[in-house]
């Protein structure tokens, strides 16, 4: 058991380290939700793909770097201890690029992924429904089949990024008939100024336009846009989700340094003698060392588990990834609670990060949802009604 | 990097379950409590044989340390059964001593360590330098054969203690070591030993409140799973469930902390390990506490009673949660040892 990079790691993190200081904006950008701040934000992973910072972990013929996970969590280390901005395309990098990369054809890969590593193509999902958001499966908006293609209708919402994004990815129904509600679920893609789509930016807490609603009348998608096969979309949305809660939709790296700015926050306003809140920020401090040793554990069993030397292995997380979810949306909120407590809300540094953690009990399947699965997967207890 | 324990390390976990299954410990902690202390000094001499007590020493002093990765992985097998006597105190005074070695003092390690470490004595101590402060109450000094009372600048054996009394856990009884007795050692190395002393007892509670709360998590899934009430187990209502989803998510974040604290002092990085042993301390401490408040709600009246062997666990979770040092304690370590340039 040991915590050591090797020398090839050691060198790959100064690599990044020494980009990262010559090229991170010395002043922030705007806000991605907003326009101004999503074209600069998009300009940023131009810059970040030019020179194969985008996407480390993806195979170097679409614009990565080949580098596995313990490369990938060491980069987010220095990517968020740099102040870097946030990361526009996450939706697209994270959630559609391994399923591309796992049920897309070499078609799809070769013309999707380049622009979507360079910022030029920023995608938004569209999975939930009005009348379907932890019940997923019970999604209405419909494909229907066409000569060439599907024809879609229907309405999605929450779909983030979607105000000002180019592409969205999505489940659509594509057979009425059949028995379990999971069944007869079709993977498509489709572009937001298609015909037949209107966009409704929706204004999250603080009204900016983060998320948006999405009415699809009569909008063709050619056979080329389909992942896998019509009528396997939820078993291959599932292996998305599994990765989104897993181990690289919230790197330690981001809350390392949420961390280690709340404890500069607090060295230099904070009050010695109130140590109840001295307290919160200490746990700020170990959660985030506990999130990071959590995912080194995760991310070197996962390792050891690719090259056949550890017994306890696998190659993705499964539900583990539940807990995971759990522990990092409500320590965001905790970590933002005890600066507003410290700062006054007033204090515009943290509002928008606060603004941002509320959402994340929510999203990527409610903290309610991952609580079912931890009970009834990992701790295997009966299911019951919800 | 290799963040997981190696097949050496699960085995060694794996025949410490065993023989401590085999052994009944709830019944020597019963014992124990009452002031019978046979029983439990059997489970003792296993354990020593085990190997137990000589992690955190040196192989001149016939230990085979110091271990503190294995030391973790013993402790969570402890607090797993709910072994009662002085192992974390005994594995802190080994440290003390060994550290004193070290440090160019050889007689005390000579005349305590070979006794100590093969399980035949058990040693408590004290630590009230203004540094290492826990408090003046020693674990089990009525049975122990060793009293260091490690104070600022000096280490002495206690010529004896007085006034036993329960703790909250009936199994922990506590005693005032009387003061004076044997110098045996002053100055730096005196102030040395103490604070790895106090590292080495915070990392072996740290892993026993693990293993107490994985302990309490899994008597109480089983029992959910089999209590009935309105026609079906209890353990499939979402209040349920979700209250002892939280019980896991605690712990297994507590438990990277705890061997990354272990790691940390394994490899000697002062930094790393200052804040990683008080993280877990704080961490495991919590978690464990969380463990048994949820344990004794969804147990009903039947998790309140004392002839349940769950009290055990229940009652030892909230006592070494404030043992070697409270919460409050350990989180200002945090704040003041972490980086934040």
């Amino acid at each position: 058991m040991d915590l050591d990079f090797s020398a090839e790691e050691e060198e790959f993190r100064r690599e990044a380290r020494a980009w990262l200081a010559a090229h991170v904006p010395a002043r922030p950008l705007p806000s991605l939700e907003t326009e101004e701040g999503f074209a600069a934000h998009r300009a940023w992973e131009g810059e970040l793909a030019a020179d194969r910072w985008s996407v480390v972990s993806w195979p170097e013929e679409y614009g990565g770097r080949g580098a596995g996970i313990v490369k990938w969590l060491l980069f987010e280390e220095e990517y968020y201890a740099a102040g870097a901005p946030g990361r526009v395309s996450q939706n697209g990098i994270s959630l559609l690029a391994p399923t591309l990369l796992d049920h897309g054809t070499p078609e799809q890969r070769a013309l999707l992924l380049p622009p979507m590593a360079s910022g030029e193509t920023i995608w938004a999902q569209a999975w939930s429904e009005p009348e379907s958001g932890s019940d997923l499966a019970s999604l209405r908006s419909t494909a229907r089949r066409v000569r060439g293609g599907w024809v879609l209708n229907g309405q999605k919402t929450w779909s983030s990024r979607a105000a000002f994004a180019d592409r969205a990815f999505g489940l659509f129904r594509s057979d009425p008939d059949t028995d379990r509600p999971h069944r007869g679920l079709t993977y498509l893609m489709f572009p937001l100024d298609a015909e037949g789509v209107t966009v409704r930016p929706i204004g999250r807490l603080d009204g900016k336009p983060a998320f948006a609603e999405l009415f699809l009348d009569d909008v063709f998608v050619p056979d080329e846009d389909v992942i896998g096969e019509p009528g396997q979309g939820w078993r291959i949305a599932m292996s998305t989700t599994g990765d989104e809660r897993g181990l690289t939709l919230r790197s330690p790296g981001r809350f390392l340094a949420t961390a280690d700015r709340l404890l500069r926050d607090w060295r230099a306003h904070g009050d010695p003698a109130d140590t109840a809140l001295r307290d919160r920020v200490a746990d700020a401090v170990l959660g985030a060392r506990a999130y990071q040793l959590f995912t080194w554990a995760n991310a070197s069993r996962l390792a050891a588990g690719s090259s056949g030397e550890a017994s306890e292995s696998g190659r993705s997380m499964g539900a583990e990834s539940s807990l995971n979810k759990v522990f990092w949306s409500e320590y965001d909120i905790a970590v933002h609670e005890t600066a507003l407590d410290l700062l006054g809300t007033e204090c515009g540094d943290w509002t928008e990060g606060y603004v941002f953690a509320l959402a994340g009990p929510i999203y990527a399947g409610t903290n309610e949802i991952q609580r079912d699965i931890i009970a009834e997967r990992l701790l295997g207890l009966p299911k019951g009604r919800r | 990097m290799r963040f997981f324990l190696d097949d050496e390390q699960r085995a060694f976990a794996r025949s410490l379950d065993g023989m401590l299954t085999a052994a009944d410990v709830p019944g020597a902690a019963r014992d124990w409590a009452a002031g019978e202390h046979a029983s439990g000094l059997a489970v003792w001499r296993r354990l020593g044989e085990a190997g137990v007590f000589g992690l955190a020493a040196p192989e001149e002093y016939e230990g085979v340390g110091p271990l503190p990765v294995e030391t973790a992985v013993a402790f969570v097998e402890l607090g797993r059964h709910a072994v009662p006597g002085p192992a974390v105190e005994t594995v802190a005074a080994v440290a003390l001593l060994s550290r004193l070695a070290g440090l160019g003092v050889p007689e005390p390690p000579k005349r305590f360590l070979p006794a100590l470490v093969g399980g035949r004595v058990s040693a408590t101590l004290t630590l009230t330098g203004t540094r290492t402060n826990t408090g003046p109450l020693a674990l089990d000094a009525d049975t122990a054969g060793v009293l260091l009372a490690a104070g600022d600048g000096e280490v002495r054996l206690a010529p004896g203690q007085a006034g036993t009394r329960a703790s909250l856990d009936p199994t922990r009884r506590l005693g005032r070591l009387l003061p004076g007795g044997e110098l045996l050692a002053s100055g730096e190395p005196a102030d040395a030993a103490a604070r790895r002393a106090l590292d080495w007892a915070a990392l072996a509670t740290a892993a026993q409140c693990l293993g107490v709360g994985y302990a309490l998590l899994d008597r109480t899934v089983a029992y959910v799973k089999g209590r009935t009430q309105f026609g079906v187990p209890v353990g499939s209502f979402q209040a349920v469930k979700h209250r002892l989803a939280d019980v896991l998510v605690a712990l297994e974040f507590a438990r990277p902390l705890v061997f990354g604290a272990a790691v940390s002092l394994r490899d000697g990085n002062r930094a790393a390990a200052r804040v990683d042993l008080a993280a877990a301390k704080v961490t495991a401490g919590d978690a464990a506490h969380h463990a048994a408040r949820a344990a004794l709600q969804l147990h009903g009246a039947l998790g309140y009673t004392a002839e349940y062997d769950l009290s055990l666990w229940l009652l030892k979770a909230r006592a070494l949660r404030g043992a070697w040092g409270g919460a409050g304690m350990w989180r200002g370590r945090v704040v003041e040892g972490a980086g934040g340039s």
